[in-house]
């Protein structure tokens, strides 16, 4: 998605919005604000813990919207507009099938482990459960691409910022980068997360004008649908499922298999239950019910933002029309019309006067930052405890570890800049870093979920596992680039686009890392239950929720969004 | 008790932002419907600036109210 973006943000020819003296300032306040949080909170981080894992002290309220906003970039705004303009509703998929049962499952059945077991991280998860083995190969290929990611990310939204505003490229890079580390180095994951939470806030006051107004204009959802259906007699736009009957039937060529099995299962498990990025956010919990109840509490907005990313899609397709509609990326650059990847910016300018309209920029650059900051404070995290404590220096002061914290976000940040430059000069790699870091999730998901819920998965199992996961992704991405023809065995059709092949890739990599651990494990000694108690499920005594009422137990909040996520998929069948 | 728990709570800080940003929005609502832009953005007559900006003075003022460190405390 970054790719796309910026491919067509740096050939754009000139800026599409203009900033009054109301939107500076609109921008000025929210700078001062999270720097403001910066400083305020550096006198509550004394310790490593503070630093790495805020005091483990969240609520379940801040921690879960923590854990959304950490994953809701600007990118992901612009991008999954772009999307809903391009495939229609089928975009939603990622926020419901491809995010809600993922996280009802991290919360109900994978936090008690992560969290009884008081690790600091995933990697440090896997050291617990398999040995360092598992953890370094983990902790090294989650820190070198979130770095690497993390620039991307930067140098895209500098991109977009130059386009939608005529900023300097290189101010929008180290004037963003240098704030978010100010306040990260500052007051550690705990800054972070406050300002993630304020984002989350600011990023819903500021997109969520443009869904009213927009359902204004055109006369409510069935008069937006009707429109839809007007300017685009052939295609499907407006149904979720009933299209995915065959890889033809539909604009993504995907079929109902490759979304429930790849991106409902594999691809959707593997980011939310152990991407440490997100995860990290939840194990700042201050006890273990708000533990649980953090990724339902996410659970239950992230069904929500459709509202603010896909609907400005479906209501760019309503009103971009004839002469005005939006085009490929491509076809914009040669013809100078609007890309769909511009459908957001434009939204925003065609309803949001001034103030409304700094408002909006303020929850762009909010999602960025909250990224970024999501970004460097894993990275720190990962660094420090899972590479830098048991390769390089095993017992050290406290105090050396925090100050180690606080150094590699500043090195985190600066990688990330030089990766920004690195990629402006080399834009084709974007395509590459983002293929490697979905060449993890999805074999790491198949070793987590044994090692938890199976106590005979071995430790030589589960790194062997997850190497072999990991190298038959890659395997299979070579082999389609090599080979275009090998869509039709990855992807099951030669007509399945990227996305497709994304999910068939994972689903594969994870089955792989699923026998192979099997296999090695039921060939190796596995370890005593005695040293699986508070990782395994089978060993661990799960405290109990007996004593609490009825609506305060995690169960019950996540079988009410279970059951709404049901309906809202019924309703737009 | 101990100073770490005597943290003002981030709502507290989500508040003071969306006031101030309410304000703002508001007032500069309000003054385009005394002067009115050359070029109007679709919909103008619904005028969103000045109820989203009261929307956000409401919420705003509620959580600095709600979560001041004074009533906290």
């Amino acid at each position: 998605m970054a790719t796309a973006l910026a491919l067509i943000f740096s050939e754009a020819p000139a800026k599409l919005l203009s900033l009054t003296f109301i939107d500076v300032l609109i921008l000025v306040l929210y700078f001062v604000m999270i720097l403001g949080i910066g400083f305020y909170l550096k006198s509550y981080t004394t310790t490593s813990e503070d630093f790495f894992m805020a005091g483990r002290s969240m609520t379940a309220w801040v921690a879960g919207l923590s854990f959304l906003a950490a994953n809701l970039g600007s990118l992901e705004l612009m991008g999954w507009a772009a999307a809903a303009y391009q495939y229609g509703i089928l975009a939603t998929h990622w926020y419901w099938i491809g995010a809600i049962p993922a996280m009802l499952f991290l919360g109900i059945v994978m936090m008690p482990f992560y969290y009884i077991s008081k690790t600091h991280s995933v990697p440090g998860y896997l050291k617990l459960r398999y040995g360092e083995p598992a953890r370094v190969l983990s902790a090294v290929t989650f820190g070198v691409m979130t770095v690497m990611m993390s620039g991307i990310n930067i140098y895209s939204m500098a991109l977009v910022m130059k386009a939608i505003l005529g900023w300097n490229i290189n101010y929008s890079i180290w004037i963003s980068s240098l704030t978010v580390a100010a306040y990260v180095v500052l007051g550690g994951l705990r800054s972070a997360i406050f300002n993630e939470v304020l984002q989350f806030v600011l990023i819903w006051l500021g997109a969520m004008l443009i869904p009213i107004i927009g359902l204004v204009e055109t006369g409510g959802w069935s008069g937006m649908v009707a429109r839809i259906h007007q300017n685009f007699p052939n295609g499907n736009y407006t149904h979720l499922w009933s299209t995915l009957g065959h890889f033809s039937d539909n604009p993504m060529g995907v079929h109902w298999t490759g979304i429930v099995l790849g991106l409902g299962f594999v691809i959707s498990f593997g980011y939310w239950t152990t991407d440490f990025l997100v995860v990290q956010r939840v194990l700042t919990a201050r006890d273990l019910r708000s533990a649980k109840m953090a990724p339902i509490i996410g659970a239950s907005f992230k069904m929500i933002v459709p509202f603010i990313v896909i609907l400005p899609g479906l209501l760019g397709l309503a009103i971009f029309s004839g002469d005005h509609r939006l085009v490929g990326e491509s076809q914009a650059v040669a013809s100078g019309m609007h890309s769909y990847n511009e459908v957001l910016p434009l939204m925003l300018a065609r309803y949001c006067g001034p103030g409304l309209l700094g408002l909006g920029i303020t929850a762009l650059l909010a999602g960025f930052m909250s990224g970024m900051a999501g970004n460097v404070s894993a990275f720190a995290t990962v660094w420090t405890y899972d590479i830098y404590r048991p390769l390089f220096r095993k017992s050290a002061p406290d105090s050396h570890y925090l100050s180690m914290g606080r150094w590699c976000t500043i090195l985190g940040v600066l990688i990330s800049i030089g990766t920004a430059y690195f990629v402006m000069q080399f834009l084709s790699i974007m395509d590459y870093v983002q293929a490697l870091f979905s060449f993890f999730i999805a074999p790491l998901f198949g070793t987590v979920i044994l090692g938890m819920l199976w106590k005979r998965t071995t430790s030589a199992g589960g790194f062997w596992g997850l190497l072999a996961g990991t190298l038959s992704s890659v395997g299979m991405w070579l082999w389609v680039k090599i080979d275009p023809h090998a869509l039709t065995y990855i992807a099951l059709s030669p007509k399945a686009r990227d996305m497709a092949e994304n999910m068939y890739r994972g689903l594969w990599s994870w089955i792989i890392c699923v026998a192979v651990t099997v296999v090695i494990s039921l060939m190796t000694t596995p370890k005593p239950a005695s040293e699986l108690n508070g990782l395994v499920y089978g060993c661990t005594e799960i405290p109990s929720e007996g004593h609490l009422s009825l609506y305060q137990r995690p169960i019950f909040w996540a079988t009410i969004v279970a059951i709404i996520f049901v309906i809202l998929n019924i309703v737009f069948w | 008790m101990h100073a770490k728990d005597e943290r003002i709570s981030i709502w507290f800080f989500i508040g003071m932002l969306v006031f101030a940003y309410g304000i703002v929005i508001t007032a500069a609502g309000i003054y385009e419907i005394f002067v009115p832009p050359a070029h109007p953005v679709v919909l103008a007559s619904l005028h969103a600036g000045v109820w989203w900006g009261a929307v956000m003075l409401i919420l705003g003022g509620f959580y600095l109210y709600r979560f001041s460190p004074k009533k906290e405390k």
